[in-house]
């Protein structure tokens, strides 16, 4: 780790301050960010911590009853607190790495990452969610842009993600066997007006939406809808773990687990 | 009733107290006042020239002390290897010198290329990152074949990257063929024993000193064998004499193998402590680990097994690849050779043997010794080759291997080991018994119903352990004896201090060792505590590995304790006015025999220290007793393993059920201590089988660096073990009975794995006959589905 300067602001205009300075780095619970810094890969001036905002804590519900989660909010606390309006996501939520990953990983740190193996990718793209940032609010179908890329500016907060609450929905994890990562995680949630389907840890492009499932299972929300359709292996990650071949295969399965668990 | 005490009982582990509450002492706990910090640059290419190391913009960082590169190792000796290989030819294996920093040329990944001595270990870093290196990157060569074959060389000053061409044994090479070409079948199968990384919790740790004023080295560091550090080190690298270099092992966090050798920077930290005059202290990283501990196994293999009309073994021969990596690590090359053809016979009467192993550098970590170490790749081969053998002539796996047992001891083998005693059917009837295979079908249904295949897999084992008879071994080219020393030291109120050789890192050793001599003499364990891992203060033993610790160290505490008794009588004689002759000794009294005539084992160990009314014109006051022992013969640990596995066919994912294990360990000690290490080899065996794999790219860089690719099994991944070990046939050549169990469950657990993975492929109509190690899910669905 290289030396750096912390700042620990308690509100989000402070923040937002603070990362203007030459090379300031956001630091949510730090469960990426600390361990590249251990190794020496990144060497920011200052990190701003987002931890002690106390409005970008907390899960409530918004006036259209979508789920509101500060973007400070950590894993545990979604697990818990979001359980009774969104069990697809909290279930999501509780199991993210471990009890220690839980405590410390927050929300809006995951998705600003946007590590392509992460959980709450799948579970904001398949839910169509918004984020809010603390200059606009981006529609999730417009905020993942491939691996480690999203559509936030330099400096731009996610202060809370917004879920609207679908009538069933399921996140199925097939865990690469080291990191417990996604191998291929797939979120389904039934909506309304349609089923969505979002996958994570399988493509090159990072987490994405399988229209066909989408459109199969709009149809007949059940793992049978599936038959007959595949995902091509073009493009997914190929690598000690798995080809791509079989993570393409993978993406079938698990989504028709997730639609079947989803009841 | 089981006994609550002495040999046999179940003594809670004493040592455990300390491990649980944080009251260890290991290496990294020493931090000794004026002690600098280094920081090792490392080598993040395979294969280099080093034109030039540019140090001088690095020395003039803040808290810098000196920066070390391999120039300053010029005249220093090279890391030694401990085992000279004879080729096929009579000729000695290639031996390379091992640099302790690299000089003129890198070699593998993780090879040092300089160190930073600083204030701070933070400092150093920085330092490091100034160093300007001008390398001229040459091809890597990461595959054994292609290394042995011509690819670019590891070494320019050797012939090839051929170590050795070992055949064993030569002179049967003809009548082994010959067999095979009559053999009414042949069973040939191709595989990988794969890589592993032995990830002991603890990572290595060194701390040198230096004393100016008595010309005084001590080095504290993780080893699971102190006096062999300090013989290799001494003698071979630094040229220091015993008597001015001490060496330190307190509590240690695992050693698996990996802790046994001599390590570049346990002789850097104890050379460079007297070129800064400081103590100087490293402590590695996990990230440093992977890439500097030595890794276990990598074999590439081609066995073929040979039968008669009546199933009757006639021939195995093999023909494997052995990594090296880029030098000769402190035992690489004994482990493919001498631990590993010698137990190609494993449980059966095969009458004709001949293995081929040619070991190959390349530009890899060093390779050596990893639990089991050799054993578990002979055990591997022949328990797949017989599987496989049994499905393709379509008889029962258990019956093929019940039928062709060697039942007639002491047996001499066709590779130049004699198996001293055991009883191999009555570990695979107990196994039986403990698997419940009479109920296997019914959960095979079970499974079918939800979805799943459903596999039993079986194997035996059999391993040589008490590692070693010096004369033997020296013949094979071991550089060292192997016998092992301890010195019982009764004090005056009669509780002893017993300095022992081997060296605990979650043996129990502290818990098992007072067990025995508290059935010997009869006073509490408690009154017995056992010293170990610091020269200065233990005879001079070879230490822990190879499942030896009790068969040899043990048995050399037995001779040392019966000298004490046998002396403790002659006082107890002359106290009860009595003929050393009829004094008898139970539970801690001495007795005249036939009378009611006694005296305390107390009194006696006073009398001893307390001359008054003693015999000193016949023996010598006090009570402290060393016996060295090398054994007669190796012991001969076997058993057999049964695996149950669930496999879900949409993903390729395996899931283990149940898992048996009946062992036959001789004379058991702690019967809870061995369980545990019977669990903890399965649990290291199963990481093989199905999880762990050390990869590496063709440009020779590591691709399992760290534990997001590299998968250590955790405990969802593993079952509740079924292990006995009540079948005994105790060794008929030591003092204790005992054949040692440390290595067993390693050894013994990757076949059974894998033969229920084929059996449940198989179930299911996938006509899978062979997956390599690790079993993962990617690897078996790819399987089922190129089948």
């Amino acid at each position: 780790m290289y030396a750096f300067e912390i700042e620990r602001p308690s509100t989000i205009a402070d923040a937002v301050n603070a990362l203007k300075s030459e090379d300031a780095q956001a630091l949510g619970g730090g469960q990426t960010l600390i361990p590249t810094l251990k190794q020496r890969l990144a060497m920011p001036a200052s990190l701003v911590s987002l931890t002690g905002i106390g409005e970008m804590q907390g899960v409530c519900l918004g006036d259209a009853g979508e789920v509101c989660i500060g973007g400070a909010t950590t894993h545990a606390t979604v697990a818990r607190e979001a359980a009774a309006h969104y069990p697809g996501l909290a279930g999501l939520a509780s199991h993210i790495g471990d009890p220690a990953v839980r405590n410390r990983g927050t929300i809006g740190g995951s998705l600003a990452n946007n590590d392509p193996s992460a959980c709450y990718p799948a579970a904001a793209l398949g839910s169509g969610a918004t984020i809010i940032t603390n200059v606009r609010e981006i529609a999730a179908d417009d905020y993942f842009q491939g691996m480690f890329t999203t559509a936030l500016d330099e400096g731009e907060v996610i202060t809370e993600v917004r879920f609207p609450v679908p009538e069933k929905a399921n996140y199925q994890k097939f865990v690469q066997p080291a990191s417990r990562f996604a191998l291929v995680g797939v979120f389904v949630a039934k909506y309304a007006d349609g089923v969505r389907v979002a996958v994570t840890g399988a493509s090159e492009e990072g987490v994405f939406r399988w229209s066909e499932a989408e459109a199969a299972l709009s149809g007949d929300f059940s793992a049978a809808a599936l038959d007959g359709l595949s995902v091509p292996a073009d493009g997914m990650i190929s690598d000690l773990h798995g080809s791509s071949a079989y993570r393409a295969h993978l993406v079938k399965v698990i989504t028709g687990r997730a639609v079947t668990a989803a009841g | 009733m089981p006994k609550d005490s002495g040999i046999g009982a179940s003594s809670k582990r004493r040592e455990d107290v300390r491990f649980l509450t944080g009251d260890g002492n290991y290496t990294d706990d020493i931090n000794i006042y004026g002690q600098t910090y280094v920081h090792f640059l490392r080598a993040d290419v395979a294969h280099a020239t080093i034109n030039s190391i540019d140090v001088s913009a690095a020395a003039e960082m803040p808290g810098v002390v000196q920066i070390f590169t391999g120039a300053d190792f010029e005249a220093v000796g090279g890391i030694p290897c401990g085992w000279q290989v004879t080729d096929r030819h009579g000729e000695p294996m290639q031996e390379p010198k091992h640099p302790v920093i690299a000089h003129g040329k890198i070699r593998h990944v993780g090879e040092i290329v300089a160190a930073v001595v600083g204030e701070s270990l933070a400092q150093a870093r920085d330092a490091a990152e100034e160093i300007i290196l001008d390398l001229t990157e040459l091809p890597a060569v990461v595959d054994m074949k292609d290394a042995a074959t011509g690819g670019p060389k590891v070494h320019d000053d050797l012939t090839s990257n051929v170590c050795y061409d070992w055949g064993f044994v030569e002179e049967n090479k003809g009548a082994v063929d010959e067999a095979i070409k009559s053999a009414a079948h042949v069973t040939t199968l191709e595989l990988v024993n794969n890589r592993l990384v032995a990830n002991p919790m603890e990572p290595r740790v060194a701390v040198g000193e230096y004393s100016r004023s008595d010309d005084m080295h001590t080095l504290h560091t993780t080893s699971q064998n102190p006096h062999v550090i300090r013989l290799l080190m001494g003698a071979f690298v630094l040229g220091i004499p015993e008597h001015k270099l001490r060496v330190v092992a307190p509590d240690v966090g695992g050693g698996f193998g990996t802790k046994i050798f001599h390590y570049a920077e346990e002789a850097f930290c104890t050379f460079a402590a007297k070129a800064v005059n400081r103590p100087v202290k490293w402590t590695s990283t996990r990230s440093e680990a992977f890439m500097s501990d030595a890794h276990g196994r990598d074999h590439v293999t081609k066995i073929e097994l040979a039968l008669d009309a009546d199933n009757n073994f006639t021939a195995v021969r093999t023909e494997t690849y052995a990594n090296m990596g880029a030098y000769l690590s402190t035992f690489a090359s004994s482990v493919p050779t001498w631990l590993h053809g010698t137990l190609m016979a494993g449980n059966y009467k095969t009458p004709n043997i001949y293995v081929n192993v040619k070991a190959v550098f390349t530009n890899t970590v060093p390779v050596d010794a990893y639990r089991g170490a050799g054993r578990p790749e002979a055990t591997f081969q022949l328990e797949r080759v017989i599987d496989m053998a049994a499905r393709e002539l379509g008889v029962d796996p258990i019956a093929l291997r019940r039928q062709n047992f060697v039942t007639e001891f002491p047996y001499a083998t066709p590779v130049a080991v004699e198996y001293d005693t055991g009883d191999y059917e009555a570990t695979m009837a107990k196994l039986e018994e403990i698997a419940d295979m009479g109920g296997f079908a019914a959960r095979r249904a079970e499974s079918e119903k939800n979805g799943k295949l459903r596999g039993l897999g079986v194997n035996c084992y059999i391993e040589a352990c008490g590692i070693a008879p010096s004369n033997l071994v020296g013949q094979l080219g071991a550089r060292a004896g192997l016998y092992d020393a301890a010195t019982v030291r009764v004090n005056a109120t009669g509780s002893i201090s017993v300095m022992v050789g081997a060296h605990s890192h979650g043996q129990g050793h502290e818990t098992s060792f007072p067990q025995v001599i508290s059935e010997m003499i009869g006073i509490p364990e408690d009154q017995i505590d056992i010293v170990h891992g610091d020269t200065s203060k233990i005879p001079f033993g070879m230490g822990t590995y190879g499942s030896r610790s009790l068969a040899v160290c043990g048995s050399a505490m037995v001779k040392a304790a019966e000298k004490v008794i046998n002396k403790a009588k002659k006082i107890a004689a002359h106290l009860l006015e009595a003929s050393d002759a009829d004094i008898e000794l139970k539970d801690g009294t001495f007795t005249v025999a036939g009378t009611d005539k006694s005296v305390a084992w107390g009194d006696v160990t006073l009398a001893a220290y307390v001359p008054h009314n003693y015999p000193l014109e016949d023996i010598e006051p006090g009570l402290e007793e060393t016996a060295f022992y090398d054994p007669a013969n190796f012991t001969y640990p076997a058993g057999a393993y049964a695996c149950e596995v669930e496999v879900d066919p949409e993903t390729g994912k395996v899931t283990i059920e149940r898992f048996s294990a009946a062992d036959d360990f001789g004379n058991v000690i702690n019967p809870m201590i061995v369980s545990g290490q019977v669990h903890g080899g399965i649990a290291q065996g199963i990481g093989q089988a199905l999880l762990e794999n050390c990869a590496y790219d063709d440009d020779g860089q590591l691709l399992s660096a760290s534990y997001m690719d590299y998968t250590m099994p955790r405990a969802d991944d593993l079952p509740f073990y079924s292990v006995d070990h009540s079948c005994q046939t105790p060794c008929t050549h030591n003092p204790l009975g005992v054949k040692g169990c440390g290595e067993a469950g390693a050894i013994g657990s990757p076949p059974s794995v894998v033969n229920a993975v084929i059996d449940a492929l198989q179930s299911g109509g996938k006509n899978v006959t062979h997956i390599d190690m690790p079993l993962t899910p990617a690897r078996v669905w790819d399987a089922m589905n190129n089948a």
